[in-house]
């Protein structure tokens, strides 16, 4: 979509604070589903992908993408409505907190087009607009990856934790010891995850667990030994894992190497989501897929150059379990 | 050691600005807090690599190392700390502790933001483990910290609380401002440093006091998230500098207290240090991510420094415990006492000529200005 198209999108979701926009809820027709239902017992991770997610142009068509995530959503939850997935999720008068990724700038930050429709499936689904907040540690981050800040009105709302600050009081598991920022713990009752897919020179991969690091005030102290155990034990801090609901891995662009920062050279346009609400076992296959084209691109395995990222596994583990990371008990479905 | 009472940062001068603080603060403006770093070097990539601490960090473009204040802007590392005041307090010299230099005298001390490590009991961790944006902040350039010490009437400057190392630049330049106005500079580290980061900034400095916090590397892997040996390492370059050292060795129960880690620590001093370095036995309280366990006993302080006597040390002394006898200082060789103390106030001190007035015993240590 061109970028007239771009802003009649934020026209939208303005109108629809205002309760004049007619709400575009077409129900899309679910591609690929037969036979690919989850078993029972197992985790489910939807990965859509769009070969004409950006037309003829370098950037994500709007239209396109939010027809990816309904199509992602409406799989993950086998229904055929693409609202009815959000109000499993959600309910009116609750706050929502959409954490994204913006440490990569605009060339590998969560997509803003893909959040845009996330806020407008919100609405839908009966979230006013500012009762969702669209963050990230650092307003001039969030800036820099292109999300317009908003801070007041009733539309919804966008800045960093720099704004609110952190909790006083220490939130601790196992290695960390961390404060939390006040826009998950005053400001959003759901939390839903949006990462970007992208490999990570410590951690071997940063996806849905790492971007938890986002919420705490000292992630920096969490870095030694391949993040191993912190990103487990930061999930586990009681506020995250209680309102954590989904996690929407931005795949348009990801990254194989020289993460997590943007690197043109080793990114790749992936044109994809991936979907679930267990962040281990997206961890899980984001990992697979990082792999896949590390060795399409003639790259040792993340393994063989010591960065496996071994804080999969401790997420799973007894002491955690916040998640699934054996294959054979995770249901992948591709829409 | 414990902390004493702040300086409100209003109060400290007209060149002190007060960063005005609400609710919903607006972003502040980092440029002229933001200055190169002095100790790394540019890699692959536009990454860089710290050489400021034995951490040695690789940091890739707009990502901070371990300690939270430097940063990667482009392929140059930043500190984010340079003349970031976050705490700003007049103290006696012996709450550092220095008891061998200057005593009875007032120090301005400074910090700001950071640290290198993640001790489970830090005591000022609502500073130092945070990042610099994180905490309220005043511009303190250097000029300015001179001037507010001469206007205290502190014959020195100590940069404590937080963690110096971190902020090295402002130290060093600190340093040479409060040279050019008389007065000297004192700072209390861990003492995880590199080298020839700790000859080019501690070399600025006219003493230094060093947290030991164990004698095993597992406690500085496990509590400490450190390493024990570039430590040592580092009190033995100092020693090779001439820099007056006092070392502090906080006790905690029943982590770094048996009688053979006393034991080892003490003869790694004698041997390495010598018996004159003043040694502080320090008193633990719970805070921080340590809150499970008690305040250390008097008596196991009290064991600590039987068996550094026994091994011969000349200055050991018992921190945290107002009153204590092991507060005092000693003559090692008539044992008449010189220097009375009580908590942290010097109310006797009866050194002349840097010596014994009653046996004439030299006792090192820098006792006048």
């Amino acid at each position: 979509m061109d970028q007239t198209s771009d802003t009649s999108r934020r026209d939208f979701l303005k109108k629809c604070v205002m309760g004049t926009a007619v709400l575009r809820t077409a129900k899309l027709p679910l591609l690929g589903m037969a036979g690919q239902e989850s078993t029972p017992g197992k985790s489910k991770v939807v990965i859509a992908n769009d070969a004409q997610l950006r037309g003829a142009k370098t950037t994500v068509d709007s239209s396109r993408i939010a027809s990816l995530l309904d199509r992602a959503m409406q799989s993950l939850f086998d229904l055929d409505d693409p609202i009815e997935p959000w109000k499993k999720l959600v309910r009116a008068g609750q706050r929502v907190g959409v954490k994204v990724n913006a440490l990569g700038g605009r060339g590998l930050s969560s997509n803003v087009q893909l959040v845009e429709a996330i806020c407008e499936r919100l609405q839908e689904a009966g979230i006013r607009g500012n009762d969702t907040v669209i963050w990230d540690r650092d307003t001039e981050e969030l800036e820099r990856a292109g999300f317009h800040v908003a801070t007041a009105g009733n539309r919804v709302q966008c800045f960093g934790s720099d704004r609110l600050g952190y909790e006083e009081r220490l939130a601790t598991y196992g290695s960390v010891g961390s404060r939390l920022s006040k826009i998950l713990t005053q400001r959003s009752d759901v939390l839903i995850n949006v990462p970007v897919l992208k490999d990570h020179d410590g951690a071997g991969v940063t996806i849905a667990l790492k971007n938890m690091y986002g919420v705490i005030h000292n992630p920096n102290k969490y870095h030694p030994n391949g993040c191993n155990p912190y990103i487990a034990d930061v999930n586990m801090l009681p506020e995250i894992r209680s309102k954590m609901r989904l996690t929407i891995c931005d795949a348009t662009t990801a990254s194989y190497e020289g993460g997590p920062g943007y690197k043109p050279q080793y990114s790749w346009k992936n044109d994809g989501l991936i979907i679930s609400q267990d962040p281990v076992a997206l961890d899980y296959i984001g990992w697979q897929i990082i792999e896949r084209k590390r060795a399409e691109k003639g790259l040792k395995t993340l393994e063989g150059v010591g960065r496996s990222p071994a804080y999969i596994a401790t997420a799973a583990d007894a002491g955690h379990r916040l998640g699934m990371n054996d294959p054979r008990r995770i249901a992948t479905v591709e829409v | 050691m414990l902390s004493g009472a702040a300086l409100s940062l209003g109060d400290l001068g007209q060149d002190l600005v007060a960063v005005p603080l609400s609710a919903f603060p607006q972003k502040l403006d980092d440029s002229r807090f933001t200055v190169e770093a002095r100790f790394y070097q540019k890699i692959e990539n536009k990454r860089i690599k710290c050489k400021l601490c034995p951490r040695e960090c690789t940091v890739g473009d707009r990502e901070r190392g371990y300690c939270g204040v430097r940063e990667n802007r482009g392929g140059t590392y930043y500190t984010l700390v340079h003349s970031r005041l976050c705490a700003a307090h007049v103290d006696p010299i012996e709450k550092k502790p220095f008891f061998h230099y200057l005593p009875g005298t007032m120090a301005f001390s400074l910090a700001t933001a950071g640290c290198n490590v993640n001790c489970k009991f830090c005591q000022n961790w609502d500073i130092s483990q945070v990042r610099p944006e994180q905490v309220p902040a005043n511009y303190a350039p250097p000029r300015s910290v001179a001037d507010l010490a001469r206007q205290y009437h502190c014959p020195t400057i100590a940069y404590t609380y937080s963690e110096p190392v971190v902020f090295s630049e402002y130290l060093m330049d600190a340093a040479d401002a409060g040279h050019e106005a008389g007065i000297r500079s004192v700072v209390v580290s861990n003492g995880y440093m590199q080298a020839d980061a700790l000859k080019a900034a501690y070399g600025k400095m006219d003493a230094v006091k060093i947290d030991l916090k164990a004698f095993s590397e597992s406690y500085y892997r496990d509590v400490v998230v450190g390493e024990l040996k570039p430590v040592l390492n580092a009190l033995v370059t100092l020693r090779k500098m001439g820099k007056w050292t006092e070392i502090v060795y906080l006790v905690v129960p029943t982590l770094n207290d048996s009688d053979a880690e006393f034991r080892g620590l003490v003869r790694w001093i004698k041997t390495n240090l010598g018996v004159d370095v003043p040694v502080h036995f320090a008193q633990f309280h719970p805070e921080y991510l340590l809150k499970n366990l008690p305040i250390t006993p008097v008596p196991t302080l009290e064991r600590a420094k039987a068996i550094a006597d026994a091994e011969g040390l000349h200055y050991v002394y018992i921190g945290n415990v107002p009153g204590h006898p092991a507060e005092n200082t000693y003559c090692p060789k008539c044992r008449r006492m010189l220097v009375e103390r009580v908590g942290l106030t010097a109310r006797q001190m009866l050194i002349r000529k840097n010596a014994c007035p009653f046996c004439q015993q030299p006792i090192p240590g820098v006792w006048h200005a």
